[in-house]
This record gives C-alpha cells, structure tokens and sequence, in this order.
C-alpha cells in the first residue's frame, strides 16, 4: 500500500451523529439491482478480472491453520497462476497474528501486503488493553495491515463513545500499519446502523473500512457495501480524505465480484478504482476469476483441477 | 460544497463495452395494413407514412394512413363483432382469450422489448424489464375479472358499453395499448385503437399476435394514423366510449368535441408532478428517486416527477448529489443493455426540449447538464436540471415531457404543499422522509391521482391512475379501470 499523507493525522473528532442521514433499504435494494443488470462483457470483463485480482486479499482464517498452509498460500498470492501470463498479483494475504511471521519470511522481496486480523478476532470480546497488545503483536511480527473489530456489544447498546474511542486507541497502536476497521455488518443487523458505525469509524482513523469477518452470516452483501461506499463518498466530501473499502466474505464468484467494481465505479468514481482504496476479502474468488479469464482467452471453460487449490 | 479536490472522477477509467441486444429473432415487415376485421387490408386511400428508428433516424416500416373511410370501416367491424360475438361470449371463455394474449406476450417479450426500442428510442433495460412485463400483467389482471365482474361492482348489474374508441401515445406505446385493450375486452367491450404516429410498430405486432391468438375478427382493431385518424375514431358515431391518453391540448379538443354527446369518456393528461424531499429524508435513496422520477424513459412519462422540491437545509447536498449521479448515467444506443438514457422519441420533440432549455436560461434558471459524449446521429438530449428558477418560471409551470428537471427550495411543510398544487396539473407526486406522518399529511394534501412515498414511477395493474385537474378525467387501472368501460344498472 502507497503511503497517503492525509492519512498522518486521520483522526477529526467525534462525528456529529445527528447528521447521519438515514437508509431507505427499498431504495437500496433498487440501485443494487441496477448494478447487477450492467452487462459486463468483452474487453471490459477481462480488465475487470484482472484488477479483482490485484485487488484480493487473499485469507486463512482458522483455527487449524499451519505455517505450511501459510506458505502455500503466500506461494499462491505470488504465482496466481503462471500458465497466463500478464497476471497481477493480489493486494495482500490475511492471517491470525501468529503467523504474520510465517507469512513474512514467505512473503520476502515481494510488495504483497501482509494483513493480520487483531483485537481478539472475530468476536471482539475481550479488554481494550489485551487488544492493543493483540494489535502491537502482529505488528511488530511484521504485519503492515491491521484489520480490527468493533465492539458490537457498546455499539447495539449505543455506547459510540466508547466504540469511537476504542478505535482511536487501536489505530494508535498499529503506527505506520494502515488499519482496516470490520464493522460485522451482519451482527448490526439494519443499514443504519451500518452507516452509522461506518461514520464513527472513519471519524476515529480508519484507514479502510470492512464489512465482515467472514465468520458471522449474512457476510458481505451488495446492500451493505453500497451504504459503506455512500459514507465514505459523503466523507470525503466533507473532509478531503479518502477511505478504502473493503467488503469480505460471501463473494466467492467473478460474475459478482465484477458487480462490486460497477458499484464501486458509479458511487466513488475512478480514484478508488485500484488495491490501494478497494480489496476483496476472500479465499476462494481468486480461481474463480481465474477460470474467467482461462474462458475469455480461451473460449472455453477448464477444469478446476487446472488451477492450484491452496 | 464540493471542491476541485474533492470531487469524484467518473469519465475516463474503466468502461463498460458495447453490449447490444441483437435485432436478428425480430421481424419488422417492410409495410404494414390496417388491421380491421381480423385481417391487415390495405388503406382505401393507399397512403402510407414512415416510422423510424430515432436513434439512427433510418426507415423502419411503412405503415398505412387510416382516412375517416378506413375508421368507419373499423368501427363498423367492431360494432359487428361486439353484437354478434364479444358481448354474448360466456364471460369465462372472454377471459380465456385475455389470459392467452398475456401468455403469449409473456413467450415473445424479447421480440417486443426490442421493436419497442428500436421504434421509441426508449432504452432496452426498460422496454425489457417495464414496458413489456407490465403490459402482460395488466392483460392477465383484467382476464381475471372477466368472469367476475358481479363480484366487482356487489348489487349492481354491469354491462359492456359497446365499441371503445382508444387512442394512445409515443412513450409506452405497448403498455399504453395494454392498460387500453385489457380493461375493455374483460368488460365485454370491442375496441378500436390508434397507436401514435411515430411508434406503431409494437400495437401491430400486439394485432398479429391477437390474429394468432385466434380471437373472433373485430373484437381488437388496430387503425395507424396522425391526429386526423384519432379525430375520426373520437367523432365517430359508432363510438361508446372515448378513452385517450395524450397531451392536455389535445384532450381539451376532446372534451369539446364530445360535450353534450351520449359518448362516455377517459383523458389521461399531461403533468408537472411535485417531488418533495425532506431534510430528514434518506437522502441517497432521494437522489435515486429524483433520476427515475425526471429521467425514466429520457422523461418521456405524464407522471415524471418534474419539478423538484428539496428542503433548504439539505439542497445544496442533494444537488450535488443528483450531478453526480447524472455523470455515471448513459446515454446512447436504445438496444445497448447499459444505456440508462435512450433517443429522445421524435426530432418535434427534441426541438420542443431545446427550446425550453433556452427558455429557462433566458428566465435565469440556472442549467446544469450530464457531460458526456453522445451519438453523432439521432435525436438526444443530455440529462438536465436547472436551479434557481420559480414559480413564475415557464419551465416550472409547463410540461416539457424531456429529461429537465426543475429544482426549487422550501422552507417549511406548508411552503411545499403551496407550492406543489400551485400547477393546473395534479397527476402525480412524490414525498420523500423518514416520518411516517409527513408522508400521511403530505399525500392527504396533494392534489394528484397518484402520490408516492420514498419511491417513484411505480406501476401496477391493480392500482388506480388518472389525474386532478387538468390531467384528466377518469381511472384507468385497477377496478376503477374496468369501471370505466361498464354501465352499472341497478
């Protein structure tokens, strides 16, 4: 990731929440419906494909993870697939905080970021104090991405100071580390909440925000993105400063990932339109997209044994 | 509030290929008769005029001018079929013909979706996934009223009028015929219809399929022409009922020419509806419904939501909001699956547009307009808006029936009230807010037909329409649609 000099002093203040418009999820739903009817096709399909791939935060998030399976997937992120050439690189691979290490050593020579998940990942029910040693772990291991969770539990109750504050707290401890934010959007349950959380977030610092762990269902909708992409718009509006975006989990196929990049393009425009402002949290996108392109190049479609499962 | 450095790019980047509907399942005939009678037969003069395609301003069909001789010979085939067949059908076996006509649009949509939008210019997103689906519906909801109608109207005895004498506009030319034909046939009625002049080309093909359908000759006739045609058809003597939709210009001529007559009659108007947004409004949502209020079918709609009106407190966001969301709405080919923004409908109508865009800039409205490049042949116009306009402002007060937007602030909620029934129109509007009771106050206010609340431009067979005012006389849709082709004895 670029460094950005407007994200130094990220921090503006506690939002002023009676501001926050509210959400109409009918008239949501309407305009994903529009993006899902654009026909993406030709030239078009293949530039989209490649720039989801540079765009992947590649994952593994398990309790049985290993360090090889860590390298195999650092392994992965560097050589997507070496029978296309021309093919990017993702943006970074995501792993729990004891095996940025792993991932580091794997990772040598490359600019592929590391994310680590952090602040007692994915429920968030622990101290401040052990999250920010959470936090300071993973970093000093290596890790140049932080990606949190908020507090749901202060958040539903309506502590936001508190939540605010955490986050403050949190991205002061990750340093130069960039600092995603998860919201858990299916815990929040109602898109104003999800705007709502969304604002205290990029009030507090956040470097991205996120929708989701990838552990609690529903994970990443259309619906939730569009709303976290119109308060970063409304953000940097009123600020000047850009946020990225980064929805996780449940985007498993090209087709709708290419259905993310025209919302992306219609609501934020083409300044955000590359890995440095967009990622796509997942673990099994990337084959997909792959056998996209293997079709586009090809006209056919290949086995999925043709493609490197890790 | 928007500055150089933070304002969205959205030209340039990553852009969408051409993705065409292909025309090649489709079948125009090079010449089209009037169909009168169950057959297409030449018109007694021989006269034939062109329809093209605005978009690339190329012939399309030939279709015949129907003289006052050809529309006689039409009503006198659905008078002939109306006693002799329609009105002693047993009403379960009308409706069997209804629910094939809304079967059978179902199984060619494609092939309509795409005449219509070679013939209107409109995009094939909406032709596809409006025009054409809401027209079948509106043939299926009244087939099932056919068998019904002493359920419809409890205590009361309806009968059929007789021949109804319709005639439709250019901006749904397929629904329009739709929301027509549907509601006459359930009530036992026949029908004579003129498509408008420049898009004539889905009613023929709704005649062929009604030839396939195998409904008894001169239940439907479809008769093409220019106003003329639909003169002789609404001063025709063999005429029941008179059902038009069209300008407000025209509709008065109507109404003159049928004051004192027997012939019962529906007008759907013209329009200048109110949309009113609130400061506690979802405003992004807002935004959404102010594009599908103004530029849904290049606003080419009576109901367009064509004068905004946005509370001071947030105008300044929403319209900054709105140009945004113009720059990433496409304009361009009608048949191209991402255009947003077809052709506007005919060259009279374009000059009619350009025209009021110079006269709001001479009344000192403010006009901002999409960027964007657009086709060198053809008939468009960009997306526009103008701001500081007024009442008194000609583009706030007539119907410019094109994608411009007037935009004007308020105050408070009686302010907006004022100034939305402030109009001699009073089809539709919209009312925009996060509370309930607003939504109740402001819809109990509004003098229009039809008022949404956090939406716009929704259509449904089972929903009455029709305007206050100068918008016109009547309902169509729903049961006060098929009341109005029945007699209510006691």
């Amino acid at each position: 990731m670029g460094t950005n000099a407007n994200r130094a002093d990220a921090a503006v203040g506690f939002p002023d929440l009676s501001r926050v418009p509210p959400v109409d999820e009918v008239g949501v739903n309407e305009r994903v419906a529009r993006f899902q009817s654009r026909s993406i096709k030709k030239a078009s399909k293949v530039e989209a494909l490649k720039c989801i791939l540079s765009m992947i935060d590649l994952t593994t998030l398990e309790g049985q993870d290993t360090p090889g399976k860590v390298r195999q997937l650092c392994q992965k992120a560097i050589h997507l697939h070496d029978a296309m050439p021309g093919l990017p690189h993702v943006a970074a691979v995501c792993v729990y905080p004891n095996m940025v290490a792993v991932a580091k050593e794997a990772l040598r020579g490359t600019d592929i970021n590391i994310a680590s998940v952090a602040t007692a990942f994915p429920s968030g029910m622990s101290s401040l104090d052990l999250k920010l040693d959470d936090t300071r772990m993973a970093v000093e291991a290596g890790a140049s991405e932080i990606d949190m969770v908020i507090s749901r539990g202060a958040f539903l109750a309506g502590e936001y100071r508190y939540v605010f504050d955490e986050i403050v707290a949190v991205k002061e401890a990750c340093g130069d580390a960039h600092l995603k934010v998860i919201l858990e959007t299916g815990e929040l349950r109602t898109l104003d909440r999800v705007r709502r959380a969304s604002e205290l977030a990029m009030h507090a610092g956040a470097d991205f925000i996120k929708t989701s762990t990838g552990k609690i269902q529903p994970a990443a909708t259309m619906q939730v993105t569009l709303v976290m992409l119109q308060a970063i718009r409304d953000f940097f509006a009123s600020t000047g400063r850009m946020v990225g975006m980064k929805p996780a989990g449940g985007i498993s196929n090209a087709k709708l990932a290419i259905h993310y990049l025209v919302m992306l393009k219609e609501t934020l425009g083409n300044a955000w339109m590359t890995p440095e402002w967009f990622r796509f949290g997942a673990s099994s996108l990337a084959n997909d997209v792959l056998m996209q392109l293997e079709k586009q190049a090809t006209g056919v479609y290949q086995s999925a044994d043709y493609f490197s499962k890790d | 509030m928007a500055t150089a450095e933070n304002t969205l790019a959205f030209s340039g980047g990553w852009e969408y290929a051409p993705a065409p509907e292909s025309t090649d399942h489709i079948e125009v005939a090079s010449r089209y008769g009037l169909f009168i009678d169950g057959d297409f037969v030449r018109p007694e003069k021989g006269r034939y005029f062109d329809t093209i395609n605005p978009a690339t301003e190329e012939r399309l069909s030939r279709v015949a001018l129907a003289g006052p001789e050809d529309v006689d010979k039409a009503v006198k085939a659905a008078r002939k079929a109306y006693s002799s067949v329609w009105s002693r059908m047993k009403p379960a076996e009308r409706g069997k013909y209804i629910f094939r006509i809304a079967r059978m649009l179902q199984e060619r949509a494609r092939e309509f979706a795409a005449i219509e939008s070679l013939d209107g210019g409109k995009p094939i997103r909406e032709s596809r996934d409006i025009d054409i689906p809401l027209a079948a519906a509106h043939f299926f909801y009244y087939a099932g009223w056919a068998d019904k109608l002493e359920y419809a109207f409890p205590g009361r005895r309806p009968r059929p009028l007789g021949v109804a004498g319709q005639v439709i506009p250019w901006n749904f030319p397929l629904l329009m015929a739709a929301w027509k034909i549907a509601p006459a046939l359930a009530a036992g009625n026949t029908v004579v219809l003129k498509p408008a002049e420049t898009t004539p080309l889905t009613a023929l093909k709704l005649a062929e399929l009604i030839a396939d359908a195998g409904l008894p000759p001169g239940v439907v006739n479809i008769v093409t022409g220019a106003g003329d045609t639909g003169s002789a058809i609404v001063e025709h003597p063999g005429v029941n009922k008179v059902a038009f939709t069209g300008s407000t210009a025209v509709g008065k001529r109507i109404q003159k020419a049928l004051a004192g007559g027997r012939k019962s009659y529906t007008l759907e108007l013209g329009g200048k509806a109110a949309n009113i947004v609130f400061a506690d409004a979802a405003i992004d949502q807002a935004v959404e419904g102010i594009v599908n209020g103004i530029f849904f079918n290049q606003g080419h709609v009576c109901c367009a939501g064509s004068r905004l009106f946005v509370q001071e407190s947030v105008a300044d966001e929403v319209v900054e909001k709105l140009s945004q969301r113009m720059e990433t709405l496409i304009v361009g080919d009608p048949l191209d699956k991402n255009t947003d923004i077809g052709a506007i409908n005919s060259k009279m109508q374009l000059d009619k547009i350009r025209d009021y865009l110079k006269v709001g800039e001479a009344e000192g409205g403010s006009l901002h307009q999409a960027s964007g490049k657009l086709p060198r042949k053809g008939y468009w116009c960009r997306p526009a808006f103008f701001t500081g306009v007024s009442q008194s402002s000609r583009v706030v007060q007539e119907e410019i029936f094109g994608p411009v937007l007037a935009i004007q602030t308020f105050r408070t909620f009686d302010e907006a009230l004022e100034k939305a029934n402030n109009t001699p129109y009073g089809l539709s509007g919209g009312v925009w807010t996060d509370k309930g009771a607003k939504i109740f106050r402001m819809t109990q206010g509004l003098k229009a037909g039809v008022v949404w609340a956090n939406t716009f431009n929704k259509f449904d067979p089972t929903s009455p329409f029709g305007g206050y005012k100068e918008s016109g006389v009547g309902r169509e849709g729903g049961l006060h649609g098929l009341d109005a082709y029945l007699r209510l004895g006691e």
